[in-house]
């Protein structure tokens, strides 16, 4: 079939999204959770994280290949779309938009996040510790640059399961899918309190 | 009633398909019941716009007038619908009328609906039965099934669905969601269902069915009330079988 890859592409960039993606922010979020029991309990499970065997090889496969797939399919993905809010207000077509709107905001917000620790950490121009972390977020504007960007990306995520479930065929009936919205914001309003309770602690200490 | 009340339209128009568009308004004497078409015909009767000169009569397309034939869509006050079944009543004033933006325009409200047709040949959106001799009855559909497929199969191709969605534009090549849901309506045919994995093989590409961004403004724009989405989803879980079937290469075809 002419058409194939294309085809392929698209459930490749739905799959991803959530395996492993979706998977690893999850593990993301909770790791940097244990900033909130303070500076040591971070350290230790960074250090953790940090000391994972064949860590290369997880990172590779586990994260910067699914996402540099996804964030780059997903921009031309994102820019095909011609928005309609005008005409269509509808609930749906706007969680369309949001959901290209925040997949470019997360892409920003990744690249500059993945330099700043990842990279910065593999040159050796920082360490990986709680310090790091609350140098950048003590700044007013990198505080709220976060604060954006962490809540693009679980409105990204959120969202992204209510239309993982209709693309693999999980929710067909109109029902199915309502129970589905009502699900994802309730994912959405629980990881991004776990997003946004971590900013604050490296932030402001509390 | 005032005997001098009017109405007034203001129509996008366009004298050839490869000139520009521009709004012209017109002003037309009110009478009661108007629609939107009978209203045109009224101004093809008196083809002097809203400034008291000549031009000439707006042209639309329309064939039934019942709104079963899909012929006579066009945008009117920003939401695209049959303009035989748009009451004058129950509109915002000025009444806008424009051509659909999915499609090339012919001449003014009037749009060539081609790539819709050619879609449905593309999905083979029909049973074959023709055989070099006679094939004998095929097998029974449950009523209750027909009954379910028959809201299907109310699709009379009006293009208001495809101009409602934000992934049929210039930049892509999405075949839109009438297509689709007839892929779902003659798979679900008992004599239909003999071509189901042809038919889901030619929706499977980025311009298929992958091109569906479930926005969903096609399921609240149908003037049919087909539940397009729902067939759209049905769709995903079909080919996600069909794929998990091939996965490793397959020689069956059913």
């Amino acid at each position: 079939m002419a058409g194939t890859r294309g085809y392929v592409n698209r459930r490749l960039h739905s799959l991803l999204g959530v395996v492993p993606i979706g998977i690893f922010l999850l593990q993301h979020l909770t790791v940097n959770f244990f900033a909130t029991r303070g500076p040591e309990a971070f350290n230790a499970a960074a250090h953790f994280m940090e000391s994972l065997p064949y860590r290369y090889v997880l990172e590779i496969f586990i994260i910067f290949l699914p996402l540099l797939f996804h964030s780059i399919y997903g921009v031309y993905i994102a820019f095909t779309a011609k928005s309609n809010l005008s005409n269509f207000g509808y609930f749906r077509n706007w969680m369309f938009m949001l959901q290209r709107i925040t997949g470019i905001l997360t892409l920003i917000f990744v690249a500059w996040h993945v330099w700043e620790t990842r990279i910065a950490i593999g040159f050796g121009w920082a360490e990986l510790n709680y310090s790091l972390m609350e140098g950048i977020l003590t700044e007013p504007f990198f505080f709220w640059f976060y604060i954006v960007g962490v809540v693009s990306t679980t409105f990204h995520f959120a969202n992204g399961l209510w239309s993982f479930c209709v693309s693999w065929g999980i929710t067909v009936s109109p029902r199915s899918q309502l129970v589905m919205t009502y699900a994802s914001i309730v994912v959405f309003v629980a990881i991004s309190y776990i997003g946004v309770r971590t900013l604050i602690q490296f932030a402001y200490g509390i | 009633m005032s005997e001098n009340k009017t109405i007034t339209f203001i129509i996008t128009r366009q004298d050839h398909p490869d000139e520009s568009a521009y709004d012209e308004k017109f002003e037309i004497p009110y009478r009661e019941n108007m629609n939107v078409i009978s209203a045109l015909m009224e101004i093809r009767r008196n083809p002097v716009n809203a400034d008291g000169k000549p031009t000439t009569p707006v042209y639309w397309d329309m064939g039934c007038l019942e709104e079963v034939c899909g012929a006579c869509s066009m945008v009117i006050n920003g939401t695209p619908r049959q303009s035989c079944t748009a009451l004058v009543d129950q509109l915002e004033q000025p009444i806008r009328l424009a051509p659909m933006t999915t499609f090339p325009v012919t001449r003014d409200l009037a749009v060539d609906r081609s790539r819709m047709f050619d879609s449905l040949k593309k999905v083979k959106a029909w049973v074959p039965i023709d055989g070099t001799h006679d094939l004998g009855p095929g097998p029974k559909m449950a009523e209750s099934k027909r009954q379910w497929a028959y809201e299907l199969s109310k699709c009379m191709t009006c293009g208001v669905c495809l101009e409602a969605c934000p992934n049929v534009n210039s930049k892509t090549d999405f075949i839109g969601p009438a297509a689709l849901s007839q892929v779902r309506l003659f798979n679900s045919h008992p004599t239909g269902a003999m071509n189901k994995s042809e038919r889901l093989q030619t929706i499977m590409d980025a311009e298929g069915l992958m091109g569906c961004g479930n926005a969903q403004n096609c399921v609240q724009s149908c003037p049919k009330g087909i539940p397009l989405t729902t067939s759209i989803a049905a769709l995903y879980r079909d080919t996600a079988i069909e794929s998990f079937k091939s996965f490793f290469g397959s020689d069956s075809r059913v």
